[in-house]
């Protein structure tokens, strides 16, 4: 045999024709023509409130629609809005009432394109007050810990459809969300009963999908309270990667500083006597040498030039071409050495080095010679001094080392401040908000 | 398993017993309600029409609680003004009976609870206070004063020509719930859990046209 659950009524109040879609369990259904409460257990339908219309929060499923979601078949039989006021300011959200006559009632929210899959709880958490300055309350159900969120009192503002309980516009429930993304635990307390229920985000597309709704669904704004962070778990995974590739890094830095090898390529010395009096630039030009050509092998590496020199008391100047034999490729760059050293109140002190060292990064590997023109305080034989040029091949770039470094660590820093953004985001909608003034 | 059977002293139908512990039951015919003394039958009222209920188990339901195999044999409905309810009594195969409750499709199996068990005087029973039984923590959720609205089929215990009965649901934070029967002298304790539609694997349901 099989029994109906769905019936036609007629509204007492305007004549038009209503469906009561879950049987007896259906306490009040309203009317949406005329906006009349009706008491569905009275056989004469009496009109129990009439109400203002007014569209706070878009209805996204009509009445009628089943849907199949979490493997069951869920019919939406009623939409009511709740309204919440929090510093003057009123937030609305609507909750969708789903119904399957085996399994029973079950709840969809929607605030602002963010969507949670609620129902009610068959079993009591246990509450903690706030232990210190600062924390929040906790909530504590089946080994699963909630922030206490918001506490505030919501109104019904507007409902459509059939109910399993008397429902009226202006019914008040005090409400205390704490979360635990991606979930959210909820009291609702009235004349000291209070009501559990679990809610589950979930995106509007499967809703959209489960449904099947025209359109796409609206982009959710701003952060919900128990909305999932964006890289679900990832903050930890992204640290360790950064660890795994630090390491790496400095195994690296460890074999190219400390072990492998850096094979002189060039050494020799030389002398500079400068002019009795300042050259002109063709003077100096001609003082230019060019050292023998030697051979660069193995692939496109950093390239050492260190030059030592006897100077004291005084500076020298090199202006440095290293020039590929065959390609002419030339890689132009000026050194300037100076060294002063003396005695004074103090006593002994010393200003610069005699030494200098440059690397050039990145040079292809080829046949190359270097023309050096030396420059120094001009006085002849009196300020001549002796120069070593060396040079290595293959050593490593340690500027190379801290850029990889830094890359590294952009992604990381990169997701924690997201993440530090999303949670202040989130908590800004709370009791707890930094810009709150009920403290 | 044989069922024992009588005859409706009323209407003089044959009325069959689903469970043979039953005290008392329903005529399927007259809607008399008839308590058993010894063979006999006793005439104590007549059901007024049941209102159609949409719960989806009746009489006759099949399901499974903790690897035991039961069957729905009668029911007590009550009314209270947010609706109504079913307390149906199922019989298990070793022959216990309990009772499988049907709020708004919100289901739980209890058993009524041993006599030694204390039970709070209704006064004391207020919204929020805690009880222990058997080791378990329960705290009271709801006090509902309901309206007996009928019976059906078989029942462990002589159950009918109530009033108002006050109900208080006690739940623990594992699932578990309690309810307080103050219909009375000595309020009756029955002791259980909340369990998911699926999991009783009912069979021999009520089909609902369209589903």
């Amino acid at each position: 045999m099989v029994d109906a659950l769905v019936r036609s009524l007629t509204c007492p109040q305007c004549g038009a024709t209503l469906t009561v879609r879950a049987g007896d369990h259906t306490v009040t259904v309203v009317c949406s023509h005329c906006n009349s409460i009706l008491d569905a257990k009275d056989p004469s339908l009496k009109v129990l409130q009439r109400f203002a219309a007014k569209q706070l929060v878009p209805q996204y499923i009509p009445l009628g629609a089943r849907g199949r979601w979490r493997g069951t078949m869920w019919e939406v039989i009623g939409f009511q809005v709740r309204t919440i006021r929090v510093q003057g300011i009123d937030y609305s959200w609507g909750e969708y009432l789903l119904f399957n006559p085996y399994e029973g009632f079950r709840y969809l929210t929607q605030y602002n394109g963010h969507w949670n899959d609620v129902i009610v709880l068959k079993t009591v958490p246990k509450v903690y007050k706030a232990r210190a300055t600062g924390a929040k309350p906790q909530a504590v159900v089946l080994g699963e810990t909630f922030q206490h969120f918001q506490t505030a009192t919501a109104t019904t503002t507007q409902v459509v459809g059939e109910f399993p309980w008397t429902v009226r516009v202006g019914d008040k429930v005090d409400v205390s969300d704490y979360v635990d993304p991606p979930r959210i635990l909820s009291s609702e307390s009235t004349a000291g009963e209070t009501t559990w229920s679990m809610g589950e985000y979930v995106t509007g597309d499967r809703i959209w999908q489960a449904y099947e709704l025209p359109g796409s669904p609206p982009d959710p704004i701003g952060v919900y309270a128990n909305q999932p962070a964006p890289y679900p778990g990832s903050l930890g995974r992204v640290w360790q990667a950064f660890a795994a590739f630090l390491g790496v890094l400095l195994l690296a830095a460890v074999w190219r500083f400390g072990l492998s090898p850096h094979a002189v390529v060039y050494e020799h010395v030389y002398q500079y006597v400068p002019p009795a009096t300042p050259p002109s630039d063709s003077e100096a030009a001609a003082a230019a040498l060019v050292t023998d050509t030697f051979t660069l092998n193995g692939r496109t590496s950093a390239l050492e030039l260190t030059t030592e020199t006897n100077l004291d008391n005084s500076w020298a100047y090199f202006a440095f071409a290293l020039i590929n034999d065959s390609t002419g490729t030339t890689y132009d760059f000026g050194r300037e050495v100076a060294y002063y050293d003396g005695r004074d109140v103090d006593g002994y002190w010393s200003e610069g080095s005699t030494r200098d060292r440059v690397l050039i990064p990145s040079v292809p590997s080829g046949r190359y010679y270097v023309r050096v023109q030396p420059e120094g305080p001009p006085g002849g034989t009196f300020r001549a001094f002796t120069y070593r040029l060396r040079l290595r091949r293959d050593v490593p770039w340690g500027m190379a080392y801290l850029l990889a470094f830094v890359l590294l660590a952009v992604p990381p820093a990169f997701v924690l401040l997201r993440s530090m953004t999303f949670e202040h985001t989130r908590w800004q909608e709370s009791d707890y908000s930094d810009t709150g003034d009920d403290e | 398993m044989t069922r024992p059977q009588a005859t409706c002293p009323n209407c003089g139908a044959r009325v069959e017993f689903r469970w043979s512990s039953a005290v008392q039951t329903v005529c399927p015919f007259c809607h008399s309600i008839l308590v058993r003394h010894d063979v006999d039958l006793e005439r104590v009222g007549t059901v007024a029409d049941l209102a159609p209920s949409s719960s989806p188990i009746q009489l006759g339901t099949g399901g499974r609680y903790h690897q035991r195999a039961f069957e729905v044999v009668g029911r007590i409905i009550y009314e209270w003004e947010q609706g109504g309810w079913n307390e149906w009594h199922v019989v298990f195969n070793d022959s216990t009976s309990g009772w499988l409750s049907d709020a708004q499709a919100e289901y739980a199996v209890s058993c009524l609870a041993a006599d030694s068990l204390a039970r709070p005087a209704e006064a004391n029973a207020a919204l929020g206070r805690h009880f222990t039984w058997q080791g378990k923590d329960y705290q009271v959720t709801t006090v509902t004063h309901a309206r007996y609205r009928g019976v059906e089929g078989d029942l462990p215990f002589e159950y009918w020509d109530k009033a108002e009965v006050v109900f208080v649901d006690l739940k623990s934070d594992d699932g578990g719930c309690a309810t307080l029967d103050y219909s009375e002298e000595t309020p009756l304790l029955f002791l259980g859990e909340f369990v998911e539609f699926r999991d009783l694997a009912l069979t021999n349901l009520r089909q609902f046209d369209g589903w």
